[in-house]
């Protein structure tokens, strides 16, 4: 009963339990913080639109998108995945979503900025809907945690709209 | 050598009913693992409810050995969620990022682009031949938590297959020779 490998056992079970219950104790605090971002996007530029060999529309923006997303960092947090992504709606499909810019924010220093950009990835439609289309961009944001559950939001900013041409 | 002459004396004293009562302790515990595994699939919803990431496609967010716990409901598949999914062809399950989705207005169905957040480029080289796009079918679960370096004990049993055995036999030898 009092065996260096029962003693090892006992040991080594506390201690996990008792780290499994820090670890879970890490992820409920999070639940206590309130965010509270915001952000702006501006299209600067409409650098092309033209429509693909394969009939799908494509267009390249250069967008300045600032924003300050300070208030979702909690000590258990590693790193904000951010992204801006275009929605829109055509007659085919009920939602289109298209991730132009991501990026990760690695420390509360990092979580206000601005950057000024062309789209990282291409803005290209199922099919030949984009002029004239009206769409939003929604920032995306999900909070990646030392430990435990992932927390993910948005915030949508509409009124956006694509040239009526092709140019 | 005097603990081998003892373990050889252990095994020679037991009797048959102490034998059988250890066989069906070893059962028991075989078998609440196979169910408590088997309940999570349910309570999740999914095929395999804790994966280990084996690549660093998803640093710095995910580094290899990270454990995912994921979760598959019927809620539409969104961008920026973080999928597991199954290539035809590939047996192990990729986890990444959608950031492209196009859902169909009449039938609700999807289309899906993913991308590692370390990668350059999107997913569409690792999918099959020819295939631009994932369905939902393709998706097993969604990650919504993770723990840190867990994973590591998994890795180093199927990379190194021989520590796996030599943790069976310890165990299988510490059955036997226990008197409880």
């Amino acid at each position: 009963m009092h065996s260096f490998g029962y003693r090892a056992n006992a040991l080594l079970t506390f201690a996990v339990t008792i780290l499994a219950l820090m670890c879970a104790m890490a992820s409920f605090s999070d639940n206590f913080n309130h965010p509270s971002p915001s952000s702006s996007v501006q299209v600067l530029n409409v650098n092309w639109f033209q429509k693909q060999p394969n009939g799908n529309d494509e267009v390249s923006l250069t967008l300045n998108i600032s924003a300050d997303l300070q208030s979702l960092f909690t000590w258990n947090t590693k790193q904000v995945f951010v992204f801006l992504a275009a929605e829109y709606e055509t007659p085919k499909n009920s939602l289109n979503q298209i991730s132009l810019w991501d990026g990760i924010i690695a420390s509360k220093e990092h979580a206000k900025f601005w950057t000024h950009t062309s789209n990282k990835y291409r803005f290209i439609d199922q099919g030949s809907n984009l002029r004239g289309k009206e769409f939003n961009l929604t920032l995306h944001w999900h909070v990646m945690p030392k430990t435990g559950k992932m927390f993910a939001d948005k915030l949508v900013m509409s009124g956006y709209r694509l040239p009526k041409e092709y140019r | 050598m005097g603990w081998i002459g003892e373990t050889m004396d252990s095994i020679k004293s037991l009797q048959i009913r102490q034998v059988l009562t250890q066989a069906i302790s070893l059962g028991m515990i075989v078998t609440s693992a196979l169910i408590i595994w088997k309940a999570l699939m349910c309570i999740t919803g999914s095929e395999s409810p804790v994966v280990v990431v084996l690549s660093g496609s998803m640093e710095p967010g995910f580094k290899r050995g990270d454990i995912l716990f994921l979760h598959m409901s019927k809620d539409p598949i969104r961008a920026g969620e973080i999928v597991v999914f199954n290539v035809d062809g590939r047996e192990i399950p990729i986890v990444h990022r959608v950031i492209k989705v196009h859902e169909r207005q009449d039938t609700g169905e999807v289309d899906v682009l993913t991308k590692g957040d370390n990668n350059y480029g999107d997913d569409r080289l690792l999918y099959a031949h020819g295939q631009l796009w994932l369905q939902r079918h393709h998706i097993m679960g969604r990650a919504v938590g993770f723990l840190p370096y867990v994973g590591w004990v998994t890795i180093i049993m199927t990379e190194k297959p021989i520590i796996k055995y030599i943790l069976i036999g310890a165990l299988g030898l510490l059955v036997i020779t226990s008197k409880d």
